[in-house]
């Protein structure tokens, strides 16, 4: 039996029956790591060594009965945005190289109050910003299913490594598309909930109005587990709802008879690869037989979604990233001969040329004389945005697009244009200006043998419609069964 | 043309620290002289990640404000951020607000009665103040204390509505008055809890476009803001006198040379960017809430003075003057609950209270001792164990050093002569030292026994008791 290829759900039966302990799944997850980090380089600070000690004192817990979480000793990722008390928190930036956050996430906190283990911190994005895991001041990632490609981004180093079975299971954040187009990327399962719904407390922030902390898994019950622990107010974040808990692995009922999908046509039309628009709509079709109404619908505003995005994320961003202004911690460059200087430096040197770019844009964009054409154009166009997918939801229980027009792409082949990178978000990009929940599943392969991810959009807080409909397709397709990452090519 | 042929047009913005006691973003301490960097979190750290998450006691505080100076309460507000670079600001945001204010349109009154003038109050909002930079205090280089970052503050807005030094001054003394009479900021000038910054422009008498202005921010003394306003509207008149312009400018008011001077104009004025704070909800105040604070405002200036006229006698004038501060007013009343004496009381506190004050350029919060002490004192005297005399003596030791009256003295050896035996034996030593006035006295002229009697008081250093040394002369003098 290998333990990497299990579910955290098929682990915690494991564990039930006392077949293994937390120590074999640290054991055995380490023993991966060691096998493919090399080349997948989905870590940016592995913990392998804490963790085995940490599973060896959980273990003893749990003998002498004094846990009885059943979680307690599953192991996680957890993407370098998120703080961790006593661990750095480099957000894949040479400005937070070495910074150790004082203070935990309150994701975090529940993570640890479930004895779970920490096995190490994912790269990403430098500060989220990005969809390939290129802009990471350390290192990139590979996609373990063809190593020249990249895993997505930013959340690419939680997405691969959980492909690559390197983590049962991993967070991740999304802005906007940054754990449903990794995942879709690499084969695996993610989850983007609801705006409000997981506390943002203690995620760096990239756009505070657009960000949420969310799931990588290797499937849509681990997604409901992990949702359970994570989900709920948290009186330090004032935008998370205050909302009655809800148990999510109940909503997996493997039927949907009677379910009311839409299907954007504008998803379907110029850009979308061929082969990926092949396998919705054979994935289409399979909701059909499982007993689903599907009807096309329209979002044309999904076009102006995208500038939107790009205007509030930036805006946001330029402000929120103020703070490493290398005073009190992170990146202060050597040279300076006065106080602007100390600024200005700290900030061409710590920071990368894609975070940059986007502070000069936000920066604009809210600049007198400018942030009625743009900022606060963009912020009434969200309002239509929202009151769009308000009318589909009146009509459907879901909407149905691809993950990403693409299938992964080859390491460097965006290089030049960072535009043509930010087209890549244009099916992810406007679930987040609404704040509705989207969760990306694999729904088929490439004649290259690349993962294709199907995306669901569900309505606010319709996380357990979204996660039934979504479970009922995986029963019925069985993809991790079917096929698995080679870790082929390579050799960079 | 000369300096009264202009009009001096001033307009005030003031911020008051709020005396709630947590901060506005998160719950350290606002407690002001802590060791540096001793009442902070993530939160008021600006660490990565951190959330604000607003203190519901600033909004209630901000709203009590706003009802006392009659302005409009906004039913749903937001919070905004204003983004700028600055070691004291760790954020490089201060959240603010912006287009909608909690409160605005409000007027308060001030002026002598008879010649009262209204003010206009434009808005009223709240904010965060910045931490506080520590220049080579300790060692080289610049120190920052974060402190104060995040601790309440409401900025004050009026309508440039005031036309001379003297009129802003009594402007600013009635927002301190009644921001201490609702309670919601101690206005402790010298710790910066009270500060200004002061537009200050001229114009022609019966021009009607306002002047350019300049302003002078953080102003924390009384009396350089009526010197600085003075400097300033003199030197701008000075300049369009000599046909020059007046740049819109920020100004440094030096208290040392008497004199401002440029920081920054208009040209590299920032641009602030606000947008509004993702991070935090709307404030939606309803109808009750509002309602609800209007009922338990706290006993305004307005309302004392009329209880002072019916239930203790005193003057409109006396009544107005011990009303001003909320300090005086309520020392007034704590003392009057232990010694009855309301003439004594409020004579003490308006002359030779104030007095000292004055001499020492000190604010009535600044009286070191108790409402107990002054209480003390006047029974002391009630009863004739001290003279007035002495009382005053005693008030200025008060000032020096607090403590128990009584203890003061019986250290001082002050306590009143009232022996028959030992005051007899003075007014006899004074009578055979003065027989000129013996003479006069028997004369008719009056005058003679108050002589005596003052000889007496310096041969005892001020402490016989003065009706009995009255009525021992008079009684030697007739036989």
């Amino acid at each position: 039996m290998d333990i990497t290829k299990l579910t955290v759900h098929e682990l915690q039966e494991k564990l039930k029956s006392k077949e293994i302990t937390v120590v074999d799944i640290t054991k055995a997850y380490v023993e991966n790591i060691e096998k493919h980090e090399k080349e997948v380089q989905a870590f940016i600070t592995p913990l392998t060594k804490e963790a085995v000690e940490q599973a060896k004192e959980i273990q003893e817990k749990i003998e002498k009965g004094e846990v009885n979480s059943s979680l307690a000793g599953i192991p996680i990722g957890i993407k370098d945005n998120i703080c961790t008390k006593g661990v750095k928190t480099t957000c894949a930036s040479k400005m937070l190289e070495n910074f150790i956050a004082p203070y935990n996430a309150t994701v975090m906190e529940k993570i640890n109050a479930q004895n779970m283990i920490n096995l190490g911190k994912m790269n990403m994005d430098e500060f989220a910003m990005g969809s390939s895991t290129e802009h990471s001041y350390f290192q990139k990632t590979h996609n373990p299913w063809n190593l020249n490609t990249v895993p997505g981004g930013s959340s690419g180093g939680s997405a691969a490594a959980v492909a690559a079975d390197l983590v049962p299971w991993a967070l991740g954040s999304d802005t906007g598309g940054s754990i449903r187009q990794p995942a879709s990327f690499c084969g695996v399962v993610g989850l983007k909930p609801t705006y409000g719904l997981v506390s943002r407390y203690g995620l760096v922030a990239f756009a505070s109005s657009l960000d949420q902390i969310g799931t990588i898994t290797k499937d849509v019950t681990d997604s409901a587990i992990l949702l359970n622990l994570i989900a709920g107010h948290d009186k330090k974040d004032s935008t998370s709802e205050n909302k009655e808990k809800v148990d999510y692995t109940k909503a997996l009922k493997n039927n949907v008879k009677g379910l009311k999908i839409g299907i954007p046509k504008e998803y379907f039309g110029e850009g979308i690869n061929s082969e990926v628009k092949k396998s919705i709509e054979q994935s289409i079709e399979i909701y059909k037989k499982l007993g689903v109404t599907v009807e096309e619908c329209s979002l044309d505003i999904a076009n102006y979604a995208l500038a939107t995005y790009y205007i509030i994320a930036c805006a946001e961003a330029s402000s929120n990233l103020g703070r490493f202004d290398g005073i009190r911690y992170g990146y202060r460059a050597q040279n300076y001969s006065d106080l602007k200087e100390l600024f200005r430096n700290s900030r061409s040197e710590g920071f990368g040329e894609e975070v940059k770019r986007r502070i000069i844009l936000g920066t604009y964009v809210l600049s007198s004389g400018y942030y009625d054409a743009y900022y606060k154009k963009a912020q009434q166009v969200r309002t239509f945005v929202k009151r769009e997918y308000d009318k589909l939801f009146a009509k459907y229980d879901i909407l149905l697009t691809p993950a990403s027009p693409t299938t992964a792409f080859e390491i460097g082949a965006k290089d030049s244009n960072p535009l043509e990178m930010y087209l890549a978000d244009i099916c992810t990009v406007p679930v987040n200006v609404a704040g509705l929940p989207g969760i990306s599943i694999p729904c088929g392969i490439d004649s290259k043998g690349m993962p294709i991810g199907m995306q669901l959009i569900g309505n606010k807080f319709a996380e357990e419609t979204l996660l039934n409909a979504a479970y009922t397709f995986e029963q019925e397709i069985k993809f991790r069964e079917n096929y698995e990452p080679t870790f082929k090519g390579g050799a960079n | 043309m000369s300096k009264e042929d202009y009009e001096i047009v001033v307009g005030l913005e003031v911020h008051a620290e709020l005396s709630t006691k947590t901060k506005i973003f998160c719950s350290c301490p606002t407690e002001f002289g802590a060791e540096p960097n001793t009442h902070v979190c993530p939160v008021c750290m600006a660490m990565p990640g951190a959330l604000p998450v607003l203190n519901e006691k600033v909004v209630e505080y901000a709203v009590k404000a706003g009802l006392a100076t009659n302005c409009t309460i906004t039913r749903q507000s937001k919070n905004d951020r204003k983004n700028y670079f600055y070691p004291d600001l760790p954020k490089s945001y201060q959240i603010s607000q912006f287009d909608k204010p909690l409160c605005e349109h409000g007027q308060i009154t001030i002026g002598e009665e008879g010649e009262e003038k209204t003010i206009g109050i434009t808005r009223i909002h709240i904010e965060e103040d910045a931490g506080k930079l520590n220049h080579n205090e300790f060692g080289s280089g610049s120190l920052v204390d974060l402190n104060r970052a995040g601790v309440p503050l409401i900025e004050i807005v009026s309508e440039p509505d005031m036309r001379s030094s003297k009129e802003a001054e009594s402007y600013l003394r009635k927002i301190k008055s009644i921001l201490e009479y609702i309670e919601v900021s101690d206005c402790k000038m010298q710790e910066g809890s009270l500060r200004a910054d002061v537009n200050v422009s001229v114009r022609k008498k019966g021009a009607k476009e306002f002047g350019t202005r300049t302003e002078m921010k953080n102003m924390n003394s009384f009396r350089s803001i009526v010197r600085a306003i003075e400097y300033e509207a003199q030197r701008q008149i000075e300049v369009l006198e000599e046909g020059g312009k007046i740049n819109q400018e920020t100004l440094r008011w030096d208290d040392v040379s008497g004199k401002t001077f440029s920081m920054r104009d208009k040209e590299d004025a920032q641009d602030y960017r606000y947008f509004p704070e993702p991070d935090l909800v709307a404030i939606k105040l309803s109808e009750e809430y509002i309602q609800n604070i209007q009922n338990h405002l706290p006993e305004l200036p307005e309302s004392r003075k009329k209880r002072y006229l019916e239930e203790h006698g005193l003057t409109k004038k006396e009544a107005k003057m011990l009303t001003a501060s909320k300090y005086m007013s309520n020392m007034f009343e704590d003392t009057l609950a232990i010694c009855k004496n309301s003439k004594a009381v409020a004579n003490w506190l308006l002359s030779d209270v104030s007095r000292i004050l004055n001499e020492k350029e000190l604010e009535p919060e600044q009286i070191p001792f108790t409402a107990e002490n002054l209480a003390k004192m006047v029974i002391l005297i009630d009863k004739g164990t001290i003279s007035s005399a002495i009382g005053k003596k005693v008030l200025e030791e008060l000032f020096e050093a607090p403590k128990d009256p009584e203890e003061i003295i019986k250290e001082k050896g002050w306590i009143q002569i009232s022996d028959e035996g030992a005051i007899k034996e003075v007014v006899l030593k004074i009578l055979e030292n003065n027989p000129q006035s013996i003479i006069d006295f028997k004369a008719g002229k009056d005058r003679a026994l108050g002589f005596l009697v003052g000889q007496a008081m310096k041969e005892t250093k001020g402490k016989a008791n003065p009706k009995m040394l009255n009525e021992m002369f008079l009684e030697e003098l007739k036989k």
